[in-house]
């Protein structure tokens, strides 16, 4: 089933167990090269599925657009929170 | 670096299209560059994948839904949807205020927008692909072509150069020729000569000859007729009268007998 053993912290996120979790998080690297490589990784994972093929879709940008609105509404929740309609919920 | 070139480029001239529910409409993007980033690779580059990943009316990844799909079926997902909605707005975790009717308002006309205008952009942009890369293949094949041309030229000078053999032996013989009918004239010229001279000493000696001898005759013809007296010429005449009488006497005779 496994061809080779992969070391706990080179797995993929999917292939960690839950138990696993913690100690796999430990493992990640997370030095500025680190963060940096995993957020290049990241751009490149998602711009090569999605946007750079010869037919894309609206997916690819409504994705990120999408995700822009989610992020800015957090960000300004603390202010919007006054807007609340009730008290206690 | 890589990605920060294709970064920009993402950002630059992607020309969004809007999707519609029916995929069969597919939506398309205007090609941005697929680059080798290191400099020694010597495969030639993948093609770009047709299409990019699925997503279910534009904004989930298709994934969520696969996911999903054998523990809750087909309604899975949109079932996750509207509870989470229920909950977000129950406990105003999402706010409604001003801004939610900008931002349906909005929504409307984006949505509406993209599913009327969706397919003409969408070929437009194909359209301006398929142009850039024509223009490209173009290149490419004007380059085959003359390369190709290139090579038979060569080929064919390669061939030529092996003649040259016969060449330099065609020369040689007409050097020879030339040099064998040059020699050829100066014998002419030789014997010519040699004849001339050699003739005219013989006309030299036949002059003398016939000179001498038209001089030995007139002297003895000048010296008979000058010793012949009269009295010799009478006699001589007479005797040759009567010589005369006697032949036609004889040649009568034999006419007769003949008859």
């Amino acid at each position: 089933m496994a061809d080779r053993i992969v070391p706990l912290g080179e797995k993929r996120l999917m292939d960690v167990k839950l138990g696993e979790l913690g100690s796999w998080l430990g493992k990640r690297d997370f030095t500025p090269n680190g963060v940096l490589a995993s957020i290049r990784n990241g751009h490149d994972r998602y711009y090569n599925k999605y946007i750079n093929v010869k037919k894309g879709g609206i997916g690819g940008v409504a994705m990120l657009l999408v995700g822009y609105v989610a992020l800015s509404y957090m960000w300004e929740y603390d202010h919007l929170k006054h807007d609340r309609w009730r008290k206690y919920h | 670096m890589g990605t920060l070139n294709s970064t920009l480029k993402f950002y630059m001239p992607v020309l969004t299209i809007v999707p519609t529910i029916k995929s069969a409409c597919l939506p398309r993007l205007v090609q941005l560059s697929h680059l080798h980033t290191s400099p020694n690779s010597q495969a030639p580059v993948p093609a770009l994948p047709e299409k990019g990943g699925k997503t279910r009316h534009g904004i989930i990844p298709e994934e969520i839904f696969q996911l999903l799909y054998p523990k809750t079926g087909v309604t899975g997902p949109y079932m996750l949807g509207a509870g989470l909605l229920t909950y977000i707005l129950s406990k105003e975790i999402y706010i409604i205020n001003h801004e939610t009717f900008a931002a349906a308002c909005m929504g409307t006309v984006i949505i509406y927008g993209v599913r009327k205008f969706g397919p003409d952009v969408a070929a437009f942009a194909d359209k301006l692909n398929e142009e850039k890369v024509q223009k490209a293949q173009e290149v490419k094949d004007l380059a085959m072509t003359s390369l190709a041309q290139a090579v038979l030229d060569e080929k064919k000078e390669q061939w030529r150069a092996e003649g040259r053999q016969m060449l330099f032996d065609a020369k040689r013989n007409n050097v020879a020729m030339l040099l064998e009918t040059n020699r050829r004239e100066r014998v002419h010229m030789v014997t010519n000569e040699v004849k001339k001279r050699l003739d005219y000493q013989i006309a030299l000696q036949t002059l003398h000859r016939r000179m001498e001898q038209e001089h030995m005759v007139n002297w003895v013809e000048k010296n008979v007729v000058t010793s012949i007296t009269p009295q010799q010429e009478k006699t001589s005449i007479a005797k040759c009268i009567t010589d005369l009488k006697v032949l036609a006497k004889v040649q009568q005779a034999k006419a007769t007998v003949a008859i």
